[in-house]
């Protein structure tokens, strides 16, 4: 797969440099020179192109018209809309990713097309909101922008589940927990799946009924 | 009308004043500095901040606005400006400078009217020295003979 990254700060050197461990074919774009050079010696010369990659002449250059993926990662939310949406609207390239640093610009870059938008200070903030509320329920993951989470609880002696199975629980809607892990092995859960003390559940939960979730875990808190 | 312009720089500015004698015109900037360009005596509201943070345009009055302009020195602050005051509050007359005239041409069919500084600046001062009469922008807005600029 042909990858283009566009913005070589922090996000892109390291996203740049596990793409290119996984062998993709990758393109990082700097327009500072200096920095493009740095970048050179850490990923190879054939990895960087030294340019605006909100340009569509660097574009053409760069060859967005055969990319599988752009990323978008500069550290400005104008210069990732607009590489998108030159990659969507001038270029048909397939899947288009930003990294998008205001929140509250996430539903325009979802009207525009981008397939994918990652929010950085979204998503600490998400966890920060959950550490404060909850020291028990980590989200792992989110799925569907979100709205869906996964989540990590690690069982003490006080949760009142210790002890119940599975299919004895009264779970919120549309949640499952779906895996355990005990004594540093993974196991599947199914009804019958007893609890212990110091247990660790992966479960999956709608956001909405995530507190539900906790309370049945952890009433406590 | 309401008229909301994002930058005050030398076009933000003229534009602001000029408009101001028969329209309601509030001015978005975020460098206070740049606010002097407008003089002592002005009539435009104005609001600090960035036209990229839809709190300040809801602010400045967005939700009202007839016309919105962005010329800020930022091709691509511009295009999202315009953008969010489409997509997000509906404005009808979107007008937004691109320095860049590939860039504008990729965007000129989302309803936008853009305009490329150099390239009618270069089309008047032909038509000048060849004793033309001159055009409407959208003539001069059209890229000719590929040029990389």
């Amino acid at each position: 797969m042909y990858m283009i990254l566009v913005g070589g700060g922090n996000v892109g050197a390291q996203l740049a440099k596990r793409l290119i461990a996984r062998e993709h074919e990758v393109l990082l774009m700097e327009k500072d020179s200096r920095q493009a050079q740095r970048l050179a010696s850490m990923l190879g010369e054939n990895s960087i192109y030294v340019g605006d990659g909100c340009e569509i002449q660097t574009q053409r250059d760069a060859g967005f018209g055969r990319a599988d993926v752009v990323v978008a990662v500069t550290g400005e939310d104008e210069d990732n809309l607009v590489v998108c949406q030159m990659a969507k609207t001038v270029w048909n390239v397939n899947r288009v990713l930003a990294r998008v640093n205001d929140p509250s610009h996430e539903a325009l870059f979802q009207s525009i097309g981008v397939n994918q938008t990652i929010s950085a200070t979204g998503i600490i903030y998400s966890l920060l909101d959950q550490q404060i509320s909850s020291d028990d329920l980590i989200p792992v993951g989110a799925l569907q922008r979100g709205s869906i989470e996964v989540v990590e609880a690690v069982l003490s002696n006080r949760s009142p589940v210790i002890g119940m199975a599975v299919r004895d629980l009264k779970l919120p809607p549309q949640t499952n927990i779906v895996w355990l892990i005990r004594d540093d092995q993974g196991h599947i859960v199914d009804g019958t799946t007893t609890f212990q003390d110091g247990d660790t559940l992966v479960a999956v939960v709608p956001q909405v009924h995530a507190g539900a979730l906790r309370e049945i875990l952890h009433p406590e808190f | 009308m309401n008229i909301l312009i994002f930058g005050c720089g030398r076009t933000g500015a003229a534009l602001a004043l000029g408009l101001s004698t028969d329209h309601q015109v509030t001015i978005i900037e975020q460098n206070p500095e740049a606010l002097r360009r407008l003089g002592q005596r002005h009539k435009c509201k104005v609001v600090i901040g960035s036209g990229l943070d839809e709190d300040i345009l809801v602010r400045a009055g967005i939700k009202e606005a007839d016309v919105f302009i962005a010329v800020t020195r930022g091709d691509n602050t511009n295009l999202m400006a315009a953008q969010i005051a489409q997509l997000s509050y509906g404005v009808k007359r979107i007008c937004v400078r691109v320095a860049d005239p590939y860039r504008a041409d990729a965007y000129r069919n989302l309803g936008f009217f853009c305009i490329t500084p150099s390239l009618i600046l270069a089309g008047m001062m032909t038509d000048w020295i060849d004793e033309k009469p001159y055009q409407t922008a959208d003539a001069y807005n059209v890229i000719k003979n590929e040029v990389q600029i």
